[in-house]
């Protein structure tokens, strides 16, 4: 931590954008695997994607690499927010009005949201493979494809999924294009391209992820 | 004219702050703000009051003295000016106006609506000098600079330094501000020789004067009186890098004496 708070705030933010744009392909791979539990086989290509993820030695090292991405996305937000919290001792009597996006200014907010998502989606599935907690009756620890069956069946819990979704989507809009603009990609010819593809992209995760749940409940 | 105005008083960087009201009347739509202040600090000082203390010079928007933060905005409401461009017809009769001085840590109250602002001057004299040939007058144009270059250097060397970009920021970040400053040198070949080494002192001097860190909410852009692009702070992002990751160490000489 102490290393850390000695990094000059380009670097850190740096860092993070490093980490948040290596997250952000993962979630195309985690939408790829998961889109297969619509199709109608009974979990058998979810559940051969999920034992290639769970076993191929590749994926094993990549699997650290990812949580030391998130790690370090999480433990930098920490900080810098930390920081520009104490750039402003006083805060102003009048809300701020400026012409800005809305939700540019919450990253801190929807980051929080999604991680307390994620810490939920933790204790669902990795830490129920990897023995910490035992799983429900009748479901196998290594069987995400009937875990995924049975959570999905509580409308509150698909609810609370696509909730968060939808803030990770919002925290997305502004992330990609915000980790071009701190790496210094920010050029006149492709700006807006990258804006709009970046907005594109954060709701084909949010629309992405959030069809299975709508879709598990409607048809199964 | 009236208005309702609520006004940030505090006598000096050690006492406790708190917002007054005061009402103007009869003011006309064409007066400057800054008339409209003169007009209530003449009140106050016939009827005895303590006159409200603010930022002004140039009065034309060229100087970057003035500052306020007016109804949630740096210099105001409107687009592209300094607060001392700014007029009454830009508000409604009756209105009430909030007015407060910028906020950061790094720019500290001085008496009611002015702040301490040489944070900047500090950043500035940590980029350090600029070499320069000495000796005669040079001939026009020795140095050949694309016109382009030039026109993007002088975009950015419009910053007249008054910390809106400061005042705007959800992070009280001056990311805009090191960036124009950075790049009207960065992108001139006067500027190439200490280009490395200047950004990484700015960026030290930055973070050690206690400014937040840049989220690209990009509210620096839209409250710049000079409309500086935010393109300038990924340029300063992109010089940063390069000489944290290309430039030659500073090679210490050791006394062999």
């Amino acid at each position: 931590m102490n290393t850390m708070l000695l990094y000059s705030s380009i670097t850190k933010k740096v860092l993070m954008a490093l980490a948040g744009l290596f997250l952000v392909t993962f979630l195309c791979v985690h939408l790829g695997i998961n889109l297969m539990l619509l199709k109608d086989d009974g979990g058998r290509m979810f559940t051969e994607a999920a034992t290639f993820m769970g076993t191929n030695p590749l994926i094993k090292v990549f699997e650290i690499v990812l949580f030391a991405g998130f790690l370090l996305h999480i433990l930098f937000g920490l900080l810098v927010s930390g920081q520009n919290r104490a750039a402003r001792p006083t805060a102003y009597a009048f809300r701020n009005s400026s012409e800005t996006s809305f939700f540019s200014k919450y990253m801190f907010h929807t980051g929080i949201i999604v991680f307390i998502f994620l810490v939920l989606h933790f204790i669902d599935f990795y830490f129920i493979k990897v023995g910490i907690i035992a799983p429900p009756p009748g479901i196998e620890s290594h069987d995400f494809y009937h875990r995924t069956l049975l959570l999905f069946s509580t409308p509150w819990y698909s609810l609370l999924y696509i909730i968060s979704f939808v803030f990770l989507g919002i925290h997305l809009n502004h992330a990609i294009q915000s980790g071009f603009q701190t790496l210094g990609w920010n050029h006149s010819k492709y700006m807006e391209a990258v804006k709009f593809i970046g907005s594109a992209y954060s709701v084909l995760i949010t629309v992405g992820f959030s069809v299975i749940p709508i879709y598990l409940l409607l048809f199964k | 004219m009236n208005f309702t105005l609520k006004i940030w008083r505090q006598k000096n960087a050690g006492t406790k702050g708190q917002i007054v009201s005061y009402d103007v009347t009869a003011i006309s739509p064409d007066s400057s703000f800054f008339e409209m202040l003169d007009t209530l600090n003449q009140k106050l000082i016939m009827s005895g009051g303590d006159p409200v203390s603010f930022d002004h010079d140039c009065r034309e928007g060229i100087c970057g003295t003035c500052s306020l933060y007016i109804n949630g905005r740096p210099h105001g409401p409107e687009k592209g000016v300094t607060t001392c461009q700014l007029h009454m017809r830009s508000f409604k009769d009756g209105d009430t106006i909030h007015i407060e001085p910028w906020r950061a840590k790094a720019f500290p109250v001085i008496s009611d609506l002015i702040v301490d602002r040489s944070a900047f001057d500090k950043i500035i004299q940590a980029g350090g000098y600029v070499s320069v040939n000495t000796g005669g007058v040079p001939d026009a144009n020795t140095i050949p600079v694309p016109k382009e270059k030039s026109d993007e250097a002088f975009d950015a060397a419009t910053c007249i330094g008054c910390g809106a970009c400061v005042a705007a920021c959800s992070n009280a970040a001056a990311m805009l501000f090191i960036g124009a400053k950075v790049s009207h040198l960065a992108l001139l070949p006067q500027g190439q020789v200490e280009a490395a080494k200047r950004v990484e002192k700015m960026v030290a001097c930055m973070d050690e004067l206690g400014f937040g860190n840049c989220s690209n909410t990009y509210a620096c852009e839209a409250e710049c009186p000079k409309g500086i692009s935010v393109s300038n702070i990924a340029r300063m992002n992109r010089e940063f890098l390069s000489s944290k990751l290309f430039a030659e160490k500073e090679k210490i000489i050791q006394d062999s004496f």
